[in-house]
């Protein structure tokens, strides 16, 4: 009996291709669909962990201004002072360094060539920090910093557009108003977890940058990188304590300052892409959604056809399990068929786009068994219960069926 | 001549030996409360084994009613439907389903041929449900095809079919199955007198050499004087029962 119905079901199926071609399309469409949102948005949540990872353990980063609520714009609050860093520096156990740094956007020449990037003024601590290794050259000196010389290590990017195929330590740049000569070389980073480009970097001694560029002792924020062995929590905790000391908030006042660190950066972020993913995944569902809506259509305009046609075959002697069986199989057949294309079509686009969109490709068994199963359930609810109702007719009833 | 094939028996011992079919005091009643209407009011009828027998009567009169419960695509409001002794009316759907796959042939007003199916494919679908293999499957259709002479359309789909075709096509699908008694519904209603007289040949052609019992309805006198017995419904009820040349 199983097997007439499957003979049954594949005639019928071959019998109305246009049909059945539609009913497939659908599903694949909506299957390939979600699976290829999930599964770039797994790779791209991968990418930023990834890089989130390469910043360096365990970076509290401590600013003035608080991030959200009141107090919010930073211009307000007072900056901080070389001071703060020392002396979290020496109050605060289990910290490997501490670095005070300043930004300004600038434009920098060597020769012929210009290049606008972000020069930073901090002490050699910021290397340590911010993990940074050279690739050529030297950090400034301890007296270079307390002296405010005019030196600077610059980025991989700076040095390409700057120097090209020219030695970059010892070159001079012109930044701004003075001259500045190249010490040393960083070793590359990429990109950030934002998607900046890390490279594009000047680093110069705070002391150089606030007396030749910010003609202030304003500090813009203190990095703070935690020992291995600390407790983040606790540093930070502490951190919080000594600085509102310093800056003499009551108890009963906000903090005028923020105390950020990698760990919560990245737990925002892949939180982003996360919420990313399930907001293409929700698109993808709507699409998984429109494609079941289309079949039911589909079924729906020929049940007038099938209805006959399961008239006819209750009238030459098919039982009612019969009928229900042959519909079931047609209707598990062709979502299956479905969404086997589906997974295959989104398996090939999910490669492609990973190689376009520099992410790696993550194969999630999961939404693919989710969407197959999903898929499933459309054809055989939209194809087996209109059928279920129309066999439970009398012969003559559905014959009858306009 | 074909033997009537065994069927696996799925019905169990009758009442004797009886009629092919009896009918007694059977009524059918469409609808409820106001739009309640009356088709039979009460049908006796007796049929026996190889009769050829037009049943005749103004529209409205109940022919197609009793012919679908004849046929066990229906029910009878009261009234017993015996069959080889068998009392219908008191049979499941599933019952009265394997008396149609095994015992019956149907052939409809309007064909009721499956759609973009070539016409072999229509004709071997009873057997199909009858479990044959493959090969006897479409032996006993292409014999059918034969006994109605379109043995070289088998690879057509009803749309490539004259209407008279495809009323052959469906003959084709009810005699199949060697069933023992063939219904039809108007077999000629749509066709021109040609083929008209063509698919009455064929009717007594299947009655005479096969023995299969035929009862058919139909509005024309010219096709009716085919048939051995004339039924006459009038208003649900029969009218008159006579041979054929008999005066009325
Ligand atoms: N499904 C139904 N619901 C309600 N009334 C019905 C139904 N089927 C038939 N009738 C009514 O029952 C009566 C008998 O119908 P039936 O089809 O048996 O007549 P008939 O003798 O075959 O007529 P015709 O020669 O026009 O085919 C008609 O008055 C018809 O309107
Ligand atoms: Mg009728």
């Amino acid at each position: 009996m199983f097997l007439s119905s499957l003979l049954l079901a594949l005639r019928a199926i071959r019998r109305n291709l246009m049909r059945s071609f539609l009913t497939i399309l659908g599903i694949v469409i909506g299957v390939s669909a979600v699976i290829t949102m999930v599964t770039l948005g797994n790779g791209a949540t991968r990418v930023v962990s990834d890089q989130i990872a390469s910043l360096g353990s365990n970076l509290v980063m401590v600013r003035p201004g608080q991030r959200l609520g009141p107090g919010r714009d930073s211009a307000g609050a007072p900056r901080f002072k070389v001071s703060d860093a020392e002396a979290i520096q020496t109050q605060i156990g289990g910290l490997n360094a501490v670095a005070p740094s300043t930004n300004r956007s600038l434009t920098v020449v060597y020769g012929a060539n210009n290049w606008s990037t972000a020069v930073t003024g901090s002490t050699d601590a910021y290397f340590t920090v911010g993990n940074w290794r050279l690739a050529g050259g030297r950090v400034f000196t301890e007296t270079e910093q307390r002296a405010g010389k005019a030196v600077c290590v610059i980025g991989e990017t700076v040095r390409k557009e700057l120097f090209g195929q020219q030695p970059a330590v010892g070159g001079v740049l012109r930044i701004s108003n003075f001259s500045c000569e190249v010490i040393g070389v960083l070793a590359s980073k990429g990109q950030s977890a934002m998607g900046m480009d890390q490279d594009d970097t000047i680093v110069m001694p705070l002391r150089t940058l606030q007396r030749r560029l910010t003609g202030n002792q304003d500090v813009s924020s203190l990095l703070v990188s935690v020992g291995d062995s600390a407790n983040t929590d606790r540093v930070m905790a502490d951190l919080r304590l000594l600085l509102r000391e310093r800056r003499k908030i009551a108890t009963n006042e906000d903090d005028n300052f923020s105390i950020l660190d990698t760990r919560q950066i990245a737990e925002t972020l892949t939180g982003t892409t996360k919420v990313m993913t399930m907001l293409l995944g929700a698109v993808a569902a709507v699409s998984l959604l429109v494609g079941g809506i289309g079949i039911m259509n589909i079924m729906l305009v020929s049940v007038t056809e099938r209805t006959r046609e399961i008239g006819i075959r209750l009238a030459i002697g098919a039982l009612e399990r019969e009928v229900l069986l042959q519909f079931l199989v047609e209707a598990v057949a062709l979502s299956a068929l479905g969404g086997i294309i589906g997974i295959v079509l989104a398996a090939l686009a999910s490669v492609g786009l990973a190689k376009v969109m520099q992410v790696p490709f993550l194969f999630d068994p999961g939404i693919n068994l989710l969407a197959f199963l999903f898929s499933a359930a459309i054809g055989v609810i939209f194809g087996y219960f209109p059928a279920r109702r129309a066999a439970r007719l009398d012969p003559i009833e559905a014959l009858r069926h306009e | 001549m074909n033997a009537m094939p065994s069927p696996p028996a799925p019905l169990p011992p009758g009442e004797g030996s009886e009629s092919l079919i009896q009918l007694r005091a059977v009524t059918k009643t469409y609808g409820q409360g106001p739009a309640e209407f009356q088709a039979l009011r009460g049908v006796d009828l007796r049929i026996e084994p190889g009769e050829f027998v037009a049943v005749m009567g103004p529209s409205g009169s109940g022919k197609s009613t009793a012919m679908n419960i004849l046929g066990c695509l229906d029910n009878p409001t009261s009234g017993a439907y015996v069959f080889r002794g068998l009392h219908v009316e008191q049979l499941s759907r599933n019952q009265r389903a394997l008396l149609r796959r095994y015992y019956l042939g149907f052939v409809f007003q309007g064909f009721n041929l499956l759609a973009r199916t070539t016409a072999l494919e229509n004709v071997e679908l009873p057997l199909l449900y009858r479990g044959e293999p493959r090969a006897a499957r479409h032996a006993r259709a292409r014999e059918a095809l034969d006994a109605v002479g379109l043995r070289q359309w088998e690879k057509h789909t009803p749309a490539e079919l004259s209407g008279g075709q495809q009323q052959r096509v469906a003959i084709a699908r009810a005699i199949v199955t060697h069933p023992t008694i063939l219904l039809a519904d108007e077999p000629t209603g749509n066709l021109d007198t040609q083929r008209s007289h063509e698919i009455m040949d064929l009717l007594v052609a299947l009655n005479r050499d096969r023995g299969i019992t035929v009862l058919m309805v139909t509005h024309e006198p010219d096709m009716a004087r085919y048939a051995k017995r004339i039924i006459h419904f009038l208003d649900g009820r029969v009218d008159a029962d006579h041979r054929n040349g008999e005066k009325h």
